[in-house]
């Protein structure tokens, strides 16, 4: 039985703050350390430790980058530059990145390969009813049928589900505005139940039975 | 030795993550549950019936602003097209989301922004060289602004700010007094337009909180007005889905004002609208009817369209018609006297774009509409945008300014030498 927050949430993996100081001191990032100038290639290294080296994360609540589109990685670097979006830990790492570094991760970015589909199955009713709320809320229309992204709009098929949810909810409160209104719109009048299937069924997709 | 405790950083980082996967993978093989009959593909329902099918032919989503603007060198001037005898030029560049306009008494220019920047600006000219400074940041869609007595209001979807004496205070500005806190804040259709009227009193809207629905009519679908303490709240006009910009006509003191119609429905339908508000209450038919003749398939059985306020004029389906101003500058050809600039930011929601412009609406002595015409246009490009106006504002010399929140820049329209 999955959990309806997702994989993996009672196994306690390290959390991604604890992961994310401890890259940053690696790479010298943290207040008192000898930061110097360093190249893009050198800032996005500590990237993987969260993300995964892969393009698949594994730290609840941590999203897996790999497949997402440039212009979405630019444009959610900059919410975090600029102090908003609500993560102190990508605050932190996006703080002094100049546009052209934001260009240059999200080209790094764009070569991961796009999270597989989970090796376990979805609960039957869940993802139907998932896929039932997608075609309501035409969700595919703008993040691809496949629900692979395209620009400002992120790749969600495979995404963590803990993740997935996550968002949702963010979007749905208003504690998290996007880059644009139209999230806040398509989830209007949706039920956290329907947020928790739909999460279940992007985050299975092509799952094998 | 730089370089080696780098290579340690490096070994260290790579040790990390794959330590981590490895707890993933052993994590991945602990599931062993019998795996679950394939989920039945279920019949589409009834009421997705008809929505786009997403596809090469039929992908829509909203068109941001790139989050880095336009370089000045790089704005499409020489693609902008105006009639004869008029000029565009840039104003201003690097101002990113570029939204509402409102000019100050020592002549400053005031510059809202949206989802992008969430910032207010002040442009100065500072001996033709125009500077941009950031007033306030980190702002709730602080779309809606006014200028007025030396004060600048600024809407976000729950309240609204003044900055006092703000002209003086630009490099230093005040912390902002609230005079209106009581409005939802629902994000969908919250952003605001806010101007003050003829009789002294601030008109702000509060939008549908979705596409389509049927919210609470006495809290949403509306545009309100305040006494500048924030006191005496009115409803003056109902059934307004998400109004963007408005304007209060030279003469008769009414107001007149955009309207987004809803979403999804189809590539054509419904047109959205410019209204006029001739009576305090009326009601323009959202949900039930949109563009004055059209009930709505889901919310319309039962209505009539004909007991709602028709448009003014349709302005195209999903145009976005949004900023507007009645021109009583002296610049312009007598023509354009009275007559209604409108900033179309252009649809996204439609596959075919077009619009992103500023159209001219030319009235009858009756008040109704007798033209409309194209006026600032150029913006599109193989179906994409150049650029999109949001914003127009008519200077105290009679030109015009239009603000882009796509390239981020802030164009003046001039007549003569």
């Amino acid at each position: 039985m999955t959990s309806p927050r997702g994989p993996g949430v009672g196994k306690r993996p390290p959390s991604a703050r604890v992961v994310f100081v401890a890259a940053l001191a690696a790479i010298g990032l943290l207040p008192g350390s000898a930061a110097t100038a360093q190249s893009v290639d050198e800032r996005f290294v500590v990237c993987p430790a969260c993300h995964g080296a892969d393009g698949q994360s594994r730290i609840p609540e941590t999203p897996s980058l790999g497949g997402q589109p440039s212009f979405f990685v630019v444009a959610q670097l900059f919410l975090f530059r600029e102090g908003r979006r609500d993560s102190a830990a990508m605050t932190a790492a996006a703080k002094g990145l100049t546009n052209d570094d934001l260009l240059a991760f999200a080209e790094r970015v764009t070569k991961l390969p796009p999270p597989p589909s989970p090796d376990e199955a979805p609960d039957p009713q869940r993802f139907a009813r998932g896929r039932i709320l997608t075609l309501r809320h035409p969700c595919g229309v703008c993040h691809n049928p496949d629900f692979s992204g395209r620009e400002q709009m992120p790749r969600v098929a495979n995404q963590r589900e803990d993740y997935l949810l996550k968002s949702m909810r963010e979007y749905k409160s208003g504690a998290r505005l996007g880059y644009g209104g139209a999230m806040a719109q398509e989830l209007a009048g949706l039920g956290d139940q329907d947020l928790i299937d739909l999460a279940h069924f992007l985050s299975h997709q092509r799952a094998k039975p | 030795m730089m370089k080696a405790s780098m290579t340690r950083r490096i070994v260290w980082i790579v040790v990390a993550v794959t330590g981590l996967a490895l707890v993933g993978s052993a994590r991945a093989q602990q599931t062993g549950t019998p795996p679950a009959e394939p989920p039945k593909q279920e019949e589409e329902p009834f009421w997705a019936i008809g929505r786009p099918k997403a596809g090469p032919g039929a992908q829509m989503a909203p068109v941001p602003a790139f989050p880095i603007p336009t370089p000045a060198d790089k704005l499409p001037l020489a693609k902008m097209r105006v009639p004869a005898g008029f000029k565009v030029e840039v104003y201003a560049s690097n101002v990113f989301d570029a939204r509402g306009l409102r000019q100050g008494d020592k002549g400053t220019i005031f510059v809202s922004s949206l989802f992008g920047a969430g910032k207010i600006y002040a442009v100065v000219d500072k001996g033709g060289k125009r500077e941009v400074k950031t007033l306030a940041e980190k702002l709730m869609l602080p779309n809606g602004i006014e200028f007025h007595k030396g004060s600048l209001y600024v809407a976000t979807p729950k309240a609204i700010t003044r900055y006092d004496g703000i002209e003086d205070k630009l490099d230093n500005p005040p912390a902002p007094v609230t005079v209106y806190d009581q409005l939802p804040g629902d994000v969908p259709h919250g952003w605001k337009f806010i101007k003050i009227g003829p009789d002294g009193k601030l008109y702000v809207p509060v939008g549908a909180p979705c596409n389509i629905c049927e919210p609470d009519l006495d809290r949403y679908a509306q545009i309100r007005r305040i006494n500048l303490d924030g006191s005496g709240m009115e409803i003056v006009a109902r059934g307004v889905r998400n109004t963007v910009g408005f304007d209060f006509h030279p003469r008769t003191g009414e107001l007149w004002f955009t309207d987004n119609q809803r979403d999804w429905l189809s590539e054509d339908l419904p047109q959205d609208e410019l209204n006029r508000l001739s009576k305090v209450g009326q009601n323009f038919g959202f949900p039930y009817c949109h563009q004055g003749d059209f009930a709505d398939p889901q919310f319309g059985w039962g209505k009539a369209c004909g007991d709602f306020v028709k448009p003014a004029v349709l302005l195209g389906p999903h145009s976005a018609p949004l900023g507007m101003r009645f021109y009583t500058g002296k610049m312009f050809p007598q023509k354009y006297q009275g007559a209604i600039f409108i900033a179309r930011h252009g649809p996204w929601n439609r596959t075919k774009k077009y619009a992103a412009d500023v159209v001219a609406v030319f009235l009858n002595s009756n008040g109704t509409v007798r033209a409309v015409e194209p006026f600032l246009t150029g913006l599109v490009e193989n179906n994409s945008y150049l650029g999109r106006p949001v914003d127009v504002l008519v200077l105290k010399d009679g030109s015009l300014l239009v603000s882009d929140d796509h390239a981020g820049a802030i164009y003046r329209v001039s007549y003569g030498k």
